[in-house]
């Protein structure tokens, strides 16, 4: 386990196995609050905050917990980070904390943060830990700012709306209108709207796999020895 | 030997894919000229407007898909999704609601789960069902009012104008009969309602006309046996069950003959329940999905928020459809008892 390469762990959480793509954790917040980019990255960061912290905590007690009551002791850990989170986010960003309302402290049920530190904290030292849980996180965020993105631009047709949420009274301007009248496409904003463009994420992830696979293939190809002739005289029949 | 050797079965029923699809179009014609005269050109432009989209999304994603496009588009399902869409959409809907519907049913109703014959759902309704949640607004204010209320409908160049330019359509519209009735029965009785104008002249002005146009169309479908008689008949003995049991008393819900004889009721009931992929296949089946319809029409109708039901109640089944597939099995000739539900996969 612990022979793994930072590389191949970074690999990892962005794509190979990354979280919302391939293992499918954390659906319940993914799809419920990726209505605009600044509401996805807001959870993306917060959930950032508590599974890196999670996953270096849980590295530090991993010799000194006995398997038995680990589970426990990692949920005590992750409730305590989603704590800490919720306080900060309460006091430097509250109107973007009073939207995400109650899918903050529901980052605690994230499977995907039990599911690291319990696979891959739990047996790993620390540094390899903390670079888990960050890509691990940066897959999870990325894609949800790209489902929000894609929900933000169908559903209202603009995109990067509020973000002085997040960044303060500068990122006022960065809204950007594509459209002129556009009307509100509901369905993109609704919860079955999410679903869809999850689908569609998760479709064309496969169709890149699938197409590196081929590539892959074709460069292995044996070169067959010997050479080949073409006939080019003489009687052809 | 010149002859061929050709396996059972030797008698071969003439209906073909293409052949029933377009003996489905052909029997929507009462409904569409009847709705056409009633409520002007708007249907005729809205099923179009859907046809043409509707093969240009069909012939691309064949084409994206590598499957022969020609034989595809040849057999008429796409066309006849695309009338039924037409038919079921407001007349006077902006064009690009009528776009949206027709990619999203053609493209995420039918191919994204395998062409013809793999589409758990009706194609159609999920297009409808797609923009009645996305654009409330124009899906409810933009249905023409009937010329017998209004003496004139609009003429083919203003309808082209409202639908593609944009153009105020405020003076063609009225609400429909279920919803104004719905609406209006709240503070007032069933004697006043009818002296309204959407409801004046015989048969709510025009709506209940549509609806016998279809009933027509729908009866020579059963007549010709492309369609069965099961699902039609248990969805309107459901609905008005529900409507005689429930809604008896029309001085505080819809009545009865305008639950039958309004909004999409035999529209839904002989041409779009009836889809012979996403409906149940087992004749007890057809009974039980009919008449969850029905029910579900009454129920979304009377305590739900949006004006009619039929799309919304069809979706639901056609998710039940595999469900009572499996718990209707009839017994097979040799067993004793049919193997049903959860004994069907078991080898004894």
């Amino acid at each position: 386990m612990s022979s793994k390469s930072l590389t191949d762990i970074s690999l990892d959480g962005l794509w190979k196995n990354n979280p919302a793509l391939v293992q499918l954790l954390g659906l319940c917040p993914l799809l419920a609050v990726t209505g605009s980019v600044v509401n996805a990255l807001g959870l993306g960061l917060a959930t950032m905050i508590v599974l890196i912290g999670s996953n270096i905590s849980v590295s530090l007690i991993r010799n000194h917990v006995s398997d038995a009551v680990r589970l426990p002791a990692f949920v005590m850990i992750i409730a305590s980070f989603v704590t800490v989170t919720e306080l900060v986010m309460q006091a430097f960003t509250y109107e973007l904390y009073q939207i995400l309302g109650i899918f903050i402290p529901l980052i605690v049920t994230n499977c995907a943060i039990l599911g690291r530190a319990d696979a891959f904290a739990s047996k790993n030292a620390i540094l390899p830990s903390a670079v888990d849980g960050f890509m691990m996180a940066m897959g999870f965020g990325l894609v949800l700012v790209l489902l929000g993105a894609i929900r933000e631009v169908l559903g209202q047709g603009v995109i990067f709306s509020d973000m002085h949420l997040l960044f303060g009274d500068a990122a006022k301007g960065w809204k950007i209108d594509l459209f002129s009248e556009y009307p509100d496409f509901l369905f993109a904003i609704l919860p079955p709207g999410a679903f869809v463009v999850m689908g569609l994420i998760i479709a064309m992830k496969n169709i890149i796999d699938q197409r590196i696979k081929q590539r892959q293939q074709r460069q292995q190809q044996p070169i067959s020895s010997g050479s080949k002739r073409v006939r080019v005289t003489g009687k052809i029949s | 030997m010149g002859l061929l050797t050709l396996s059972s079965p030797h008698t071969h029923n003439q209906n073909s894919t293409q052949h029933m699809m377009q003996m489905v179009i052909l029997a929507t014609l009462p409904g569409f000229v009847v709705s056409t005269w009633l409520f002007g050109f708007g249907t005729l432009i809205n099923i179009t407007l859907a046809i043409v989209v509707a093969l240009g999304c069909e012939a691309a994603i064949l084409v994206v898909r590598k499957r022969p496009v020609g034989f595809f588009l040849n057999d008429y399902s796409i066309v006849l999704t695309a009338v039924l869409l037409g038919l079921a959409l407001p007349p006077l809907a902006p064009w690009w609601i009528t776009v949206i519907a027709t990619f999203f049913a053609v493209v995420f109703g039918k191919h994204l789960y395998g062409g013809l014959g793999n589409n758990p759902f009706n194609p159609a309704m999920l297009g409808y069902a797609l923009v009645l949640v996305s654009f409330p607004v124009e899906m409810t204010t933009n249905w023409a009012s009937s010329i017998i209320a209004t003496d004139v409908t609009a003429s083919f160049s203003d309808t082209l104008s409202i639908i593609f330019a944009g153009a105020s359509s405020d003076a063609w519209t009225g609400a429909t009969a279920l919803d104004s009735y719905k609406h209006l029965i709240t503070n007032a009785t069933a004697a006043e309602i009818a002296q309204q104008p959407e409801f004046s002249g015989f048969l709510n002005a025009g709506w209940a006309w549509v609806n016998l146009a279809y009933l027509v169309g729908g009866l020579w479908l059963v007549w010709r046996r492309i369609i069965s008689w099961h699902i039609p008949l248990s969805m309107l003995v459901a609905l008005s069950l529900c409507s005689l049991i429930i809604g008896w008393d029309a001085d505080m819900y819809t009545p009865l003959s305008l639950h039958l004889l309004s909004g999409a009721t035999m529209l839904g009931a002989f041409f779009i329940a009836t889809d012979p992929v996403s409906a149940s296949t087992t004749t007890r089946g057809k009974l039980i999905y009919g008449a969850g319809i029905g029910v579900f029409v009454y129920v979304i109708r009377t305590w739900g928020a949006y004006p009619d039901a039929v799309a919304f109640a069809v979706l639901l089944m056609n998710l039940a459809v595999p469900f009572i597939d499996a718990y209707t099995q009839p017994r097979t000739y040799g067993h004793n008892k049919a193997k049903r539900g959860l004994y069907q996969k078991q080898p004894k």
